[in-house]
């Protein structure tokens, strides 16, 4: 595990005093909530009116979330799954030309990478309709090389539009989280050792096996950091699916942002929201099984 | 396929992504710079310099602008000073409970926003807290504490704790090891922090959206707000000038570390 740190000290009190502050901060402002929206998925709302729920042990919004909201439930987690392949489809790439031919420039260019992080994240979305219009240059040019039927027979598309269609949404939440998903591989990518892809090629493995051998099962532990971080709040948004998307494309963030600030529906927000956890949950440790957990300590 | 090829193949695919990335920021940069037919700066129209010579033209806005500075300066103070803490704890002693530590300072990361935002505008909601320009700096705190902490303790692991002990053998007090040695060793890891953490803040949408109440528009929830009527070209020169001031900053703080090592 950790390296011994020079005069690393046992503590009795100091630790405890220097964490209280941060700790009680996370303790009270993020797991108290958690017990808050617990105890308002089981409310019951009695009126459209009734705005102050009472706790009940009612089951019945765990019900709902299925049976009401399932296609938007399903749609998110489609969605947040093609987008977090593409990430790392393109990102991959990205991160090991950075890693491994930027030279003296690696710095700079991932800092590039992380330069989107400082312009709105609302505008960014907002410009993918510019690039993305009725009779742009990328519809015409789709148009033009016949993939617009194809796209519509995918179901991705409807008409010859992009814009407010399934493919728009998952274009832009691919876009919005890339830099999660490059920023853990690279970092994954930069600590392998040249020396250990030269030995590889010195025992006669091809450029291919050397890097399915040597280069790939060391960079997975960044591969289920960008995973993660890219799966997790893409299955949450709402922003990409309102701006880029149409009512074929809802996601559950668009149902919890409506029944929660809109219907004030805090019963049947609750619920969505614990559904929406409780299913990442399980989905992050199905992958860490799958991924095999000894690699990622 | 030749190594070289394949080389070039892949300088190709990673030059693309590039391109990729910097489209939206382009187009960002290029409309503050349009002068907009309709009420929404979304079709090229013509060059202007009239946004950028008042860039507070929009009431509006400059309210939501100021409030968003505010709200990231109180909440980047407050998360840089404790997740320090916690950086300091967690790199500087060994003591129990540290893997509990860690797991609480992940799971915020790792939970959608809407989660985290709909469960903390609940808690206000059932105390009676009025939602406001505080509930917004206690959300966005909460958030920054896990990533400063993080980031801080990256820096500083590996970090050799002896020297505080060779200053207080030179006859050194505890607040003077630490304002002369221990703290101008981690700042620069701590700046770093501070910036992600106010850029996280000003930025930071579905959060806000939740816990800030009735008004109370920071930039982000009034572009949303306003999207149904109008998108000004001032929204594309805030959203520049962050940008410029932002970067600008991120190459003083290497310029200064690199100064330093």
């Amino acid at each position: 595990m950790a390296e011994p740190t020079p005069g690393q000290r046992r503590g009795r009190l100091a630790p405890y005093a220097l964490l209280s502050p941060g700790m009680l901060w996370l303790v009270l402002f993020f797991l108290v909530p958690l017990a808050s929206l617990l105890r308002m998925s089981l409310s019951t709302k009695r009126s459209r009116f009734d705005f102050d729920p009472s706790f009940s042990w009612d089951w019945s919004n765990y019900g709902d979330v299925f049976t009401t909201w399932g296609s938007q439930l399903g749609r998110s987690f489609l969605f947040a799954g093609a987008a977090t392949l593409l990430c790392l489809a393109i990102g991959y790439p990205l991160a090991y030309w950075i890693a491994f031919h930027g030279g003296r420039w690696r710095n700079l260019l991932i800092g590039l990478v992380v330069v989107p992080f400082f312009t709105s994240f609302l505008l960014r979305t907002i410009s993918w309709t510019v690039v993305l219009a009725d009779n742009g240059t990328v519809v015409r040019a789709l148009r033009g090389a016949g993939l617009t039927d194809v796209l519509r027979w995918l179901r991705l598309t409807d008409g010859d539009r992009v814009l407010d269609t399934p493919l728009a949404v998952i274009g832009g939440l691919t876009y919005n989280f890339l830099p999660f998903m490059v920023l853990p591989i690279y970092v994954s990518l930069e600590k392998i050792d040249a020396r250990l892809v030269d030995a590889a090629g010195d025992l006669y493995a091809g450029g291919a096996a050397a890097f399915a051998r040597v280069v790939l099962p060391l960079s997975l532990p960044g591969v289920f950091a960008g995973s993660l971080l890219t799966f997790i709040p893409a299955s949450g948004d709402f922003v990409n699916a309102y701006f880029l998307g149409g009512t074929r494309s809802r996601m559950i963030g668009n149902v919890v942002q409506d029944r929660f600030l809109v219907q004030l529906d805090y019963p049947g927000a609750a619920a969505i929201s614990l559904v929406l956890m409780a299913i990442i949950t399980a989905a992050v440790l199905l992958y860490a099984k799958l991924l095999g957990t000894e690699e990622l300590a | 396929m030749r190594p070289g090829a394949g080389r070039a193949v892949l300088t190709a695919v990673a030059a693309a992504v590039l391109v990729y990335l910097f489209v939206p920021i382009a187009l960002i940069v290029v409309f503050s710079f349009n002068r907009p037919t309709g009420r929404y700066n979304l079709v090229w129209q013509r060059f202007t310099l009239d946004n950028w010579l008042h860039p507070l033209a929009d009431p509006a806005i400059n309210d939501a602008l100021g409030r968003s500075l505010q709200v990231a300066a109180a909440a980047t103070a407050a998360a840089a000073v404790m997740g320090t803490m916690v950086a300091i704890a967690l790199a500087r002693y060994r003591f129990r409970g540290g893997a509990l530590v860690n797991l609480l300072l992940v799971l915020p990361l790792t939970t959608p926003e809407i989660v985290l935002g709909s469960s903390l505008a609940l808690l206000f909601i059932n105390r009676g807290v009025t939602r406001g320009f505080w509930t917004i700096v206690i959300a966005h705190a909460m958030f920054c504490v896990s990533f400063v902490a993080i980031t801080v303790k990256a820096r500083i692991r590996g970090f050799d704790w002896t020297l505080e002990d060779a200053t207080m053998d030179l006859g050194a007090g505890p607040w003077r090891t630490f304002s002369r040695v221990t703290f101008p060793l981690i700042l620069p890891g701590v700046l770093a922090a501070a910036l992600l953490s106010f850029s996280l803040s000003i930025d930071d949408f579905i959060i806000t959206a939740f816990v800030r109440g009735e008004g109370n528009t920071t930039v982000p929830t009034y572009v949303y707000g306003s999207f149904q009527r109008e998108l000004s070209p001032q929204v594309h020169v805030v959203s520049t000038g962050l940008l410029v001031l932002s970067v600008a900053a991120l190459g003083l703080s290497v310029l200064y570390q690199r100064r330093r090592t």
